[in-house]
């Protein structure tokens, strides 16, 4: 088994029109690492998450670049083989919790299911795997949980039960898709909590998607600032708080808003450091099509 | 939780109005030997014309009257239930399952399979449907298995185009792609996950289309296409009705009023029960 959890390597994505939507981005998560992934909306976080678990948009194409997992470059694998071993090895926390549930299941069986029908356990042993879940994720009534729909259970709820759906088949790497921008703010503490509660007792890496860098503070080791489908930064958490490297870095920390300032105005990034960034990129891509025609 | 379901289950007298005409004129018409009070098909000029059972000169034992040849509207009624389920059971089942397997097919698979599907329905539907039947039946020849054949042949596009639609608002939804990371294979993933979610649309089309088949084959009937001219059926009778509508009133209006009933309650039906289905509204 190789050492590093997740590897990838100069992963560029275009769009039909040949635009690149990720630019040559590399980045690895060691094993029982959480690493942040920070950017606007549009920046291609989620986009990364999604061609490590391999449901990209099929309009978009992989041009360049490989991904790791736990040493298996998944371009190589035939699909089959992809399917099965990113299913066994990775999971999904959604940004969503009610449409990622299918809304004319029960709870129960959509939990078991996958354990039963994917990597083939006993009904009763998936059974007592996810009430012991669930019982984690610290849902008192997992009876009546289980016999529900999605829509008799609150936003938290339904997170909590993707969160205990995720743990539930012990995979290596998580990727949690800004797994608390859809729920309310009194809640999004508990879900994050019990994230990192879940990622410590089981030693599972998680790529953490979000554009908040609150949380990247709270809970993640390292951080890989995105702009425009490019890292500008990658650092160790703490360092990157004390020093941030990158124009783009300190402008986004300057856009936070905080509480100490109550009444100051919403700043938005710093357009001269963007603009630099847009000249960055654009001599990137030229660079980058000469030798890719 | 089960209270508020209880309430809900008591307000829709919709439901037990639409079902239980359904179920009335559907007994009736298994049972029509045993429940109709005359033979349909008996003839008697001395009775020819009788008014409906509370106007003057009415005899006991023919209750909605008799037709110019003195046969008994209620039971020729009756009987022409048999071939008015029979049609609408049939064609409706064979348009539904081709429709809506193409309309899954189509929807959940997308690009080139739903290119060449959706291109044949749009073809499909230019053609007027009324026409297109009576043209198909004449090809075809009369006879029931050709009426059933002619309106699943029309019809099998109103569930394609609709089965089409909700299957891509499925697809796209974030519990399919949760399903593809876990693993699971594309026709697994349509069968067990975007399936059930489309079914109480099935249902509810199922229902309503059974009540535009009753309408195809009255009208089938009443341009004479329909099945052999000795058995009664709805349309068949409407005809007649039409031939003396100042001399013999109830000849018409009667065998209409069970139509608009038997086809409105299918669609009430098809709607009450998509509530009774969908697992979020209900």
């Amino acid at each position: 088994m190789s050492a590093i959890c997740l590897d990838i390597s100069d992963l560029s994505a275009v769009l039909p029109n040949g635009q690149r939507v990720l630019r040559s981005v590399s980045l690895a998560v060691q094993p029982g690492e959480v690493r942040a992934l920070v950017g606007e909306s549009g920046a291609g976080k989620t986009m990364i998450g999604k061609a490590v678990l391999g449901v990209l948009p099929s309009s978009v194409r992989v041009v360049e670049g490989d991904i790791r997992l736990e040493g298996e470059d998944l371009g190589k694998l035939q699909p089959k083989a992809r399917r099965t071993l990113i299913g066994a090895r990775t999971a999904l926390i959604p940004q969503d919790p009610l449409t990622a549930l299918n809304p004319s299941r029960r709870i129960g069986s959509q939990m078991t299911d996958r354990l039963v029908r994917i990597l083939g356990w006993s009904g009763e042993r998936a059974d007592t795997r996810i009430r012991q879940l669930l019982d984690e994720v610290q849902i008192r009534d997992p009876d009546r949980v289980l016999k529900s729909y999605p829509h008799e259970l609150s936003g938290g709820m339904r997170q909590r039960v993707l969160i205990a759906a995720a743990f539930a088949a012990e995979p290596r790497l998580i990727v949690a898709d800004e797994p608390t921008t859809a729920l309310d703010v009194t809640v999004q503490k508990q879900i994050l909590r019990l994230i990192v509660q879940l990622q410590r007792e089981h030693g599972t890496a998680i790529l953490f998607v979000t554009h908040d860098l609150g949380v990247v503070a709270k809970i993640s080791q390292k951080v890989s600032v995105l702009y425009a489908g490019k890292v500008v930064e990658e650092a160790e958490t703490a360092a990157l708080f004390a020093a941030p490297q990158h124009p783009y870095t300190r402008a986004l920390m300057a856009a936070t808003p905080r509480y100490t300032e109550p009444f100051a105005s919403l700043k938005p990034v710093d357009e001269a450091v963007l603009a630099g960034l847009a000249s960055e990129i654009a001599a990137a891509d030229q660079a980058w099509r000469r030798p890719h025609g | 939780m089960d209270e508020g379901r209880a309430q809900r289950r008591g307000v829709s007298p919709r439901l037990w109005l639409a079902g239980g005409w359904l179920l009335l004129a559907l007994l009736a018409a298994i049972f029509a030997p045993l429940v109709a009070p005359q033979d349909p098909l008996a003839q008697d000029l001395m009775l020819e014309r009788l008014p409906p059972f509370w106007i003057d000169g009415a005899e006991p034992g023919y209750w909605l009257g008799t037709d110019s040849l003195g046969r008994d509207l209620l039971s020729r009624l009756i009987f022409g239930g048999r071939i008015a389920f029979i049609v609408a059971f049939a064609a409706a089942i064979t348009a539904c399952l081709v429709g809506s397997t193409l309309g899954l097919i189509a929807g959940y698979f997308g690009g080139w399979t739903d290119r060449i599907i959706s291109r044949v329905v749009d073809v499909w539907m230019a053609f007027p449907p009324v026409l297109f039947a009576i043209l198909l039946v004449a090809v075809l020849g009369t006879g029931l298995s050709s009426v059933i054949l002619a309106i699943a042949i029309i019809d099998w596009t109103r569930f394609c185009r609709v089965i089409r639609a909700e299957t891509m608002g499925q697809s796209r939804m974030d519990y399919v792609e949760n399903a593809r990371i876990a693993g699971y294979g594309r026709i697994g993933i349509m069968l067990r996950e975007v399936l059930p979610n489309v079914v109480p649309s099935i249902v509810a089309l199922l229902s309503l289309e059974m009540g535009i088949a009753v309408i195809v084959e009255a009208i089938l009937s009443f341009v004479n296409l329909s099945i052999s001219t000795d058995d009664p059926t709805w349309g068949g009778i409407i005809a007649e009705g039409r031939l003396s509508i100042h001399q013999a009133w109830w000849v018409l209006v009667f065998p209409l009023i069970t139509l608009i009933l038997t086809v409105l309650s299918f669609s009430q039906f098809g709607e009450a029960l998509k509530t009774r289905f969908d697992p979020v509204l209900r």
